[in-house]
This record gives C-alpha cells, sequence and structure tokens, in this order.
C-alpha cells in the first residue's frame, strides 16, 4: 500500500480544482449518488443529445480528495463523447478499480488513459474505492435516463 | 494497576503496522481489550462452556453461575438497587431499542411527544423514529449551543404536557460535551417525564452511579468499556421492568406456555430471549475488574490530561479547527483541517499508524447544524500517552506536506 499511489500529483490537482463543477448549461439529464457511510454527495449534469452522445457533462458535489478527482477527471474525459464510447469508458475504468484491467479503449489519448489510470491506486485502499466509482455510477444513472 | 503501563496489558498495541507502532484513537468507536479479557472468553470456552439457565448438569451450572456473577458485578460498579434492573443485550442500540419498543408500545400516543437532543448519535434517534412512524408521536430536538453542548435551559423549554420521553446522550460522541444529567433528570422528575441515558461514552469514561443519577434508563456499549463485542446493557429501574412488556420472544423469557396463552418472568429473564452472548457477558466482567483496578476516577483524570495536552497541541496549528468548545468535556476531539477531507486525513494518517475516525460519526443531525459533511476525531482512551498526540500531530503535518498546505 503506497500513499503516493493515491495521492498523485494529477488527483491533488483535480481534486483541488476540479473542473466543470456546476450544472452545465441546458442540461437534460441529472443524477445524484450519496454516500452514506461518509455523507459524500455528488450530482452529475448532461447534456445528452438526440443519439445519446454526451455534449456536454459537470458536477456538483463534495467529498474527498479522491471524489472531487474522480467526478473532475470523469466529466472532463466523457464530455463530447459518442454514447457507446462514453459507455465503454465507464465500463473499462470499473472494471480497472475491481479487477486489477488495463484500460483498453482505443478513442482514448495516451494522456487521457495516464490520467484515468491514476485514480487505480485506490485499490489498494478498500474502504476508500466507493471514493472513486460514486461518480461513475451516477454519471451511468445520468446517462441511462433513470432516476 | 498503574495507569501509565496499562499499554503493556493490550496485545494489539504491541502489534505494529507495516512497521511501524499502532497508535489507536479511535476508542469512542470501539475500545481495545486487555488481555485479561481476551484470556477470560479463551478459558471460559475452554473449561467452562455451556448454555446458561436451562440444563442441569455440572457445566451448565458453571456457565449460568459466571454469567449471572457478571450481572452481579455490573449491578455493583452501576450502583443498581437490584440485579432485575441489569439487562444484557447485543449492543446499547438494542438497549435504546428495548425501551423505544416497550415503553413506546405501552405509554406513547398519537401526538405524544419525545425529547432528544441534536447531539444524539443514531442509535438514539432511528429507534424512536420508528415511534413517530408507527404511533405517530413527535420528536423534537434540544438545540445545541455555538460550544457544542446542551443546556437544560433548552430542554426546559421544549418540555411541554405531551412531553412523554426525555432521551439524551451522556457525553457526545463528536464533541465531547459531557450534559448535566443530574440537572435533567431533577427536572424531568418535577415533570413526571422518565429519562433515557446513552451511555456508550460516558461508561468507559465517567465515575457511573444510577442512583445518584436519578435516571430511569441507562444504556451501556460494552465493547467501549474494553469489553468483547455483542454486547450492550440496559439499566432500567425496577419500576419500569415490572410494567414493561417484553421487547423480543422465544426461548429463556418465557414462564409458561399454552396454546392459548403465554406468561412471562419477571426482569431480566423476561427481556433476555434465546441464547445470549454467555461468553462475551463472562468476559466482560474482566473489563469491569480491569477498570476497577485502574480506578475510574484515575482513567477520567489521565485521559482529561491528554485531552487537554492534544487540544492545546492542535489548537497551535492554524490549519485545524476544533469541532466544539465544551466546558465540561470527555476524551474526544473532533477536527478538521483547512484544504483537506476527513477521509483524506485519516487514511493518509493510517500510513503513519494513527488510527483515528473520520465521517459524520452518526450524528448528521448535528453535521448538518454545523454545516460540514464531516470531521475527523481522535478519541483517547485508557491507553493514550502524550507520544500518542505527539504522533498524530506529526502525522497531520505530514498530511498537509501532502497536500502542500
Amino acid at each position: 500500500m503506497e500513499l503516493k499511489e493515491l495521492y498523485q500529483e494529477i488527483i491533488l490537482d483535480h481534486g483541488k480544482n476540479p473542473r466543470n463543477k456546476g450544472r452545465c448549461n441546458e442540461f437534460n439529464s441529472d443524477a445524484e449518488g450519496y454516500n452514506p457511510l461518509c455523507g459524500d454527495k455528488v450530482h452529475i449534469y448532461l447534456r445528452v443529445g438526440k443519439y445519446k452522445e454526451v455534449q456536454d457533462s459537470s458536477f456538483e458535489g463534495e467529498g474527498c480528495a479522491i471524489s472531487l478527482a474522480s467526478a473532475s477527471i470523469l466529466t472532463e474525459i466523457i464530455k463530447g463523447k459518442d454514447y457507446n464510447v462514453a459507455k465503454k469508458i465507464i465500463e473499462d475504468f470499473l472494471n480497472m478499480i475491481k479487477n486489477e484491467t488495463k484500460i483498453t479503449i482505443n478513442s482514448l489519448s495516451d494522456e487521457q488513459k495516464t490520467t484515468l489510470m491514476s485514480l487505480s491506486g485506490v485499490k489498494q485502499f478498500p474502504m476508500r474505492v466507493k471514493c472513486a466509482t460514486m461518480a461513475w455510477h451516477t454519471f451511468n444513472t445520468a446517462l441511462e435516463g433513470k432516476k | 494497576m498503574n495507569i501509565n503501563n496499562v499499554k503493556s496489558e493490550f496485545p494489539i498495541l504491541q502489534e505494529k503496522l507495516k512497521g511501524k507502532p499502532l497508535i489507536y484513537l479511535d476508542s469512542a468507536n470501539s475500545a481495545q481489550k486487555p488481555k485479561s479479557v481476551i484470556d477470560r472468553i479463551s478459558k471460559f470456552y475452554k473449561k467452562e462452556f455451556s448454555n446458561i439457565g436451562r440444563s442441569v448438569h455440572k457445566l451448565a451450572v458453571t456457565a449460568t453461575n459466571r454469567f449471572e456473577e457478571t450481572r452481579d458485578l455490573v449491578k455493583k460498579y452501576l450502583n443498581a438497587k437490584s440485579r432485575e434492573e441489569i439487562i444484557f443485550t447485543k449492543n446499547a442500540t438494542e438497549a435504546i431499542n428495548l425501551v423505544a419498543s416497550s415503553y413506546g408500545e405501552k405509554f406513547i400516543q398519537k401526538g405524544d411527544e419525545i425529547l432528544l437532543t441534536e447531539l444524539e448519535h443514531h442509535a438514539n434517534y432511528v429507534p424512536w423514529h420508528f415511534l413517530r412512524e408507527k404511533k405517530g408521536a413527535i420528536i423534537k430536538f434540544a438545540k445545541c449551543n455555538d460550544k457544542g453542548e446542551v443546556d437544560v435551559d433548552d430542554i426546559k423549554k421544549l418540555i411541554t404536557s405531551k412531553t412523554k420521553m426525555i432521551s439524551v446522550t451522556h457525553l457526545s460522541n463528536v464533541t465531547g460535551a459531557i450534559l448535566p444529567i443530574k440537572k435533567i433528570v431533577d427536572l424531568a422528575k418535577t415533570k413526571k417525564i422518565p429519562v433515557l441515558v446513552d451511555g456508550c461514552q460516558g461508561a468507559p469514561h465517567l465515575p457511573l452511579d444510577v442512583q445518584e443519577l436519578g435516571c430511569d434508563f441507562y444504556a451501556i456499549s460494552c465493547h467501549k468499556m474494553y469489553g468483547p463485542t455483542g454486547v450492550g446493557i440496559l439499566y432500567a429501574k425496577k419500576k419500569w421492568t415490572d410494567i414493561l412488556p417484553p421487547y423480543q420472544g422465544g426461548g429463556g423469557m418465557i414462564e409458561e406456555v399454552k396454546k392459548e396463552s403465554i406468561t412471562f418472568p419477571e426482569s431480566p429473564t423476561k427481556f433476555e430471549a434465546g441464547t445470549l452472548q454467555t461468553a462475551e457477558v463472562v468476559g466482560f466482567s474482566e473489563s469491569i475488574r480491569f477498570i476497577e483496578n485502574i480506578g475510574i476516577k484515575n482513567i477520567m483524570e489521565h485521559e482529561k490530561k491528554i485531552t487537554e495536552y492534544g487540544i492545546e497541541k492542535l489548537k497551535r496549528n492554524n490549519s485545524v479547527k476544533i469541532i466544539g468548545e465544551p466546558k465540561d468535556r470527555g476524551s474526544i476531539i473532533s477536527f478538521t483541517i483547512k484544504g483537506i477531507h476527513p477521509h483524506d486525513i485519516a487514511t493518509i494518517l493510517d500510513d503513519d499508524g494513527v488510527a483515528i475516525r473520520a465521517g459524520h460519526h452518526c450524528c448528521q443531525i448535528f453535521h448538518e447544524k454545523i454545516g460540514v459533511a464531516a470531521t475527523a476525531r481522535a478519541s483517547i482512551g485508557i491507553y493514550n500517552d502524550k507520544d500518542d498526540i505527539d504522533m498524530l500531530c506529526k502525522a497531520i503535518d505530514n498530511c498537509k506536506k501532502i497536500f502542500k498546505i
């Protein structure tokens, strides 16, 4: 268990200065996530197009560095992606946290993959896994329009 | 036993985590166990175990005697009037649920009021909420002031002719405030309102005399008193145990069972359904002996000294904000660090071997009031010393270094 793997520069940066904070313009789908164990909250806002492509995404929420960084990285990377690509990124990410698999999707740049993988350190800290995954599950709910 | 050598009595505190000594500052959550308690449970299983109160063989007699001796010890420790007033439960939560359920069933009608405080643990709110749902009771919360205390006047203000129960914590598990129980009970007596005290944090740290306190019910969590998990105690005045209906039904708690009707024995039997946590209850007798050996007044004094040292030292750190400033306080220090979420603090401290708790500590009402979703909490027990506080402060500096604060 290495603390440095969890609190990497990139996570601290996103945690301190989260991107896409607030409600994005003309959002038409949203979902809320809540961790009753610690009280962390996340609210995902999406503007989804005709073909369910993610035109814009943002979030509101409070929580630890890991949960804020995760929501920030998520909304940054999925913004502008087609529905199928967005789904695959979410699937890859959750698999990476759960099963230690790598991010395989081709449509991401190496830099984006590195950014996503920076969150994989959380698997060494079982009590903190939900901090990293909650925004992703919530995003999925918003994307599917399930309330 | 000298309190300064007490650490060596706790096997887990001799363990190293990743090569670092364990600095355990989470006793308000659950306390560690001295060797005598661990050994007692082991010995009971090896030499004395059997189910209690049922069979006539020798082991059953021995086990029953050991179990009931613990009840006598608890009675004496709490200065209860009779052993019928000591009911074993699985935890303090169940003790409060027992009262809410049995008292509620018999005495609470629609529109009756239950008076709690904003400092209560969920265990002293949710059981009453069930009554609100089931019976249409009203729950009122006496306010907690800026210092994290509850003033008896704020309880007085909320009492009406409809108030049927006052249920308050003895010692807040977030701000550390010790509530003026005696004054609350005196006030309640003039209005003939029963008082339940959630003693989860009070019992391990404060001298207890239920007759002097005068409360009707007192709930205890044994695992916070250096005892085994799975055991709680409900002290209930005999006038209540005589008239309250049983809580759960099952074996052991009956007198006579017929197809048409069932009768029940007296307390405590009628409230102790099924096979209880026999070995754990017997193990708890050693927790009481352990506390009595050191002396609760010595424990209180020691913990006060370490807590004051901790507060003083944390206050010197500009980024740290201590939550609550009660005049009368127990050994609990909740705090936040500007720019670092409590869960990040807890994870980083853990890497230095320092175990604290982060979150809302099952007190969401209080956290909502102060507008903070979570806090970090260092809670001090019998075995903590100034070195532990120094390590805590060093680990906090490490947090700030990682977060560049």
